[in-house]
């Protein structure tokens, strides 16, 4: 398995929307090879044959009944939100200016 | 009057419902417990007195009025603070919801306070469930209140302390690797992890959605249960909730009598990187088993060696989508909002503030085990893994009714040991994570100190899934036997704090 490099664990990082500091790139570097190195070994007898799990219980479309019930307050929702406005979620721009 | 804060569950409220006391005052020597000596402890991170006693008055008031008051009715419980509350702080250990009043309660918070339990506070944990020390919290570490210089286990470390702390006789944690059992075990209280998708996952904060299982930790087999009891049962709310009866757990740890059970000794755990005082007292244990007229036999299961490195690439791929949530938009932390810059760029400088370095490892591990060059080696083979040791769970419930295995290798290690070394500190949830991989029930359950250094040790005991009363009938045989043969509660030889 290839290791984990500095620039990897940049590119992680922007998938993960995580704004590094430089100092930390490094140090997650040599920790997530050790963890990586470490875990590795799962393909040691991940066999062709065996079929995976992906969860405890062999449940599909868990279906609730399709009826009209109160919902959260919004004014206790937005009461929690960093910004509000006019009953919205207020957010910082979404798309460019230009 | 004697000191309420030693009472058990079952005992104070049989106490609240003959009127030999009122719940308020059990509540006010709880809070009065909690300012002596949380200080020191930091079991809790949020103290809610005012709700507390509200609530007690509540069930006194329902007990003046002739109402039958339920079997928990007045008791106090300490909550971790990854279950949502309605207007009381829940953090997650996280700074990223410091300061957040849930808009709802979890179907545990309500369940609870529908049985008149008189929840305390909450409980510190590490981040977001990531750890087994509580050192991962971004409010700080809990200490042990067997030796406050040790880690009381995490994460759910504020819960397990607070109980050992004699701050309250209940608690809730959340499983997902170890999480209940793990803290049971090096503090010397009882943690159950029951079958997944018998306590509803509704208002807890995800870390890894097929793992992730709330449970009950008390310091006697019968208060767990009876916790359990108050918190199971199918939640609609919750998809992926079984619609079962609830085992009779309470009725089996009644029944302490394991004669003719047959319990298998898991091979693969014990030996090497195992305290030797450690496997001294689970070896008693199994003796002491024997000698109770229980059938040990020795299974072995081969995959469970690789149920560590699986659950390293399941849980954080799971977190890394889970926490994806945490975007600064709706609520929690935003940090560098100027007015110019982007949402996304939002996001990340938050997330970069908000998050700790576990956290952060976590989700870029997850990210890397999901990614497509990765995926099939990484990810791929770690739900294998699942299942393989989900067929040696099965294999080994063809021949007996309950396994067996230390909780944890070790005692409590000092607070700053493993802190910045993560595969060893994932070593500590050995033993407790196939249970959580396969979503069966397990419980920790006190089992002695290790002579080396005089900590407590888990037992640690795994039934089939929907078969949690088996856990209760084993747990309490061996804590009769073993209060009968040392002549108190493990508890008592705690230091005072």
């Amino acid at each position: 398995m290839p290791g984990i490099t500095r620039e990897e664990v940049a590119h992680l990082a922007r998938l993960s929307r995580l704004e590094l500091k430089s100092e930390e790139l490094d140090h997650f570097a040599e920790q997530l090879n050790d963890i990586v190195d470490a875990v590795a070994r799962v393909s040691e007898i991940a066999a062709e044959d065996v079929p995976p799990t992906s969860h405890p219980l062999p449940l599909t479309n868990v279906m609730r009944a399709d009826e009209v019930r109160p919902s959260l307050r919004p004014d206790e929702v937005l009461a929690a939100a960093p910004a509000a406005e006019e009953q919205r979620f207020r957010v910082p721009q979404i798309l460019g200016e230009d | 009057m004697a000191d309420l804060t030693r009472y058990t569950a079952a005992e104070t409220a049989s106490a609240i419902a003959t009127g030999e006391v009122s719940a308020v005052e059990v509540a006010q020597a709880h809070l009065d417990r909690i300012n002596a000596v949380d200080e020191k402890v930091h079991a809790f991170l949020h103290v809610d007195t005012d709700g507390a006693l509200e609530a007690a008055r509540a069930v006194d008031a329902k007990r003046a009025a002739g109402e039958e008051l339920g079997p928990l009715a007045g008791v106090p419980l300490a909550l971790k603070d990854v279950f949502t509350t309605k207007g009381i702080p829940t953090t997650a250990g996280s700074k990223m919801l410091e300061g957040w009043r849930p808009p709802y309660d979890a179907t545990v918070t309500r369940r609870l306070k529908e049985a008149g339990v008189v929840i305390l506070g909450k409980t510190n944990m590490d981040e977001f469930a990531m750890g087994s020390s509580t050192e991962n919290s971004a409010y700080g570490p809990t200490g042990n209140p067997w030796d406050l210089s040790r880690i009381p286990g995490g994460s759910g470390g504020g819960s397990a302390a607070a109980l050992a702390a004699f701050e309250a006789p209940l608690a809730i944690g959340t499983d997902t690797g170890g999480s209940i059992r793990q803290p049971g075990a090096v503090t010397g209280t009882v943690g159950v992890k029951p079958t997944y998708g018998s306590v509803s996952r509704y208002g807890l904060i995800a870390f890894s959605s097929s793992l992730d299982q709330g449970g009950p930790c008390a310091r006697t087999v019968l208060d767990t249960a009876l916790l359990h009891e108050a918190i199971a049962g199918w939640d609609p709310m919750d998809s992926t909730s079984i619609n079962a009866p609830v085992p009779a757990v309470v009725a089996a740890a009644r029944h302490a009598d394991v004669k003719g059970m047959r319990v298998g000794v898991v091979k693969e755990f014990g030996g090497e990187g195992y305290q030797a005082g450690v496997m001294q007292r689970f070896n008693e244990s199994v003796e002491l088993l024997r000698s109770l007229g229980a059938e040990i036999v020795e299974i072995s299961c081969p995959s469970f060696t690789y149920a560590l490195p699986a659950y390293y690439l399941i849980a954080p791929s799971e977190c890394s989508s889970n926490l994806a949530r945490f975007d600064a938009m709706r609520y929690g932390l935003r940090v560098g909002d100027n007015g110019e810059r982007s949402a996304e760029e939002v996001t990340a400088l938050t997330r970069e503030a908000g998050f700790g370095p576990e956290v952060k490892r976590r989700i870029m591990l997850g990210t890397y085990a999901l990614s497509s060059g990765y995926y099939d080696a990484y990810y791929g083979s770690a739900q294998k893994v699942r299942t393989l040791i989900s067929r040696d769970f099965d294999r080994a419930f063809g021949d007996v009714d309950v396994l067996i295995s230390p909780t944890t290798p070790t005692t409590a290690f000092p607070i700053g040991e493993r802190a910045d070394d993560p595969m060893a500190m994932y070593l500590a949830d050995l033993c407790t994570i196939p249970s959580n991989l396969a979503g069966n029930a397990a419980m920790s359950v006190p089992c002695g100190l290790a002579p080396e250094d005089n900590l407590p040790v888990g037992l640690q005991i795994i039934a089939p899934a929907l078969a949690d009363d088996r856990l209760y009938r084993v747990g309490a045989a061996v804590e009769a036997a073993l209060n009968d043969k040392w002549g108190h509660p493990l508890l008592e030889e705690a230091p005072a704090l």
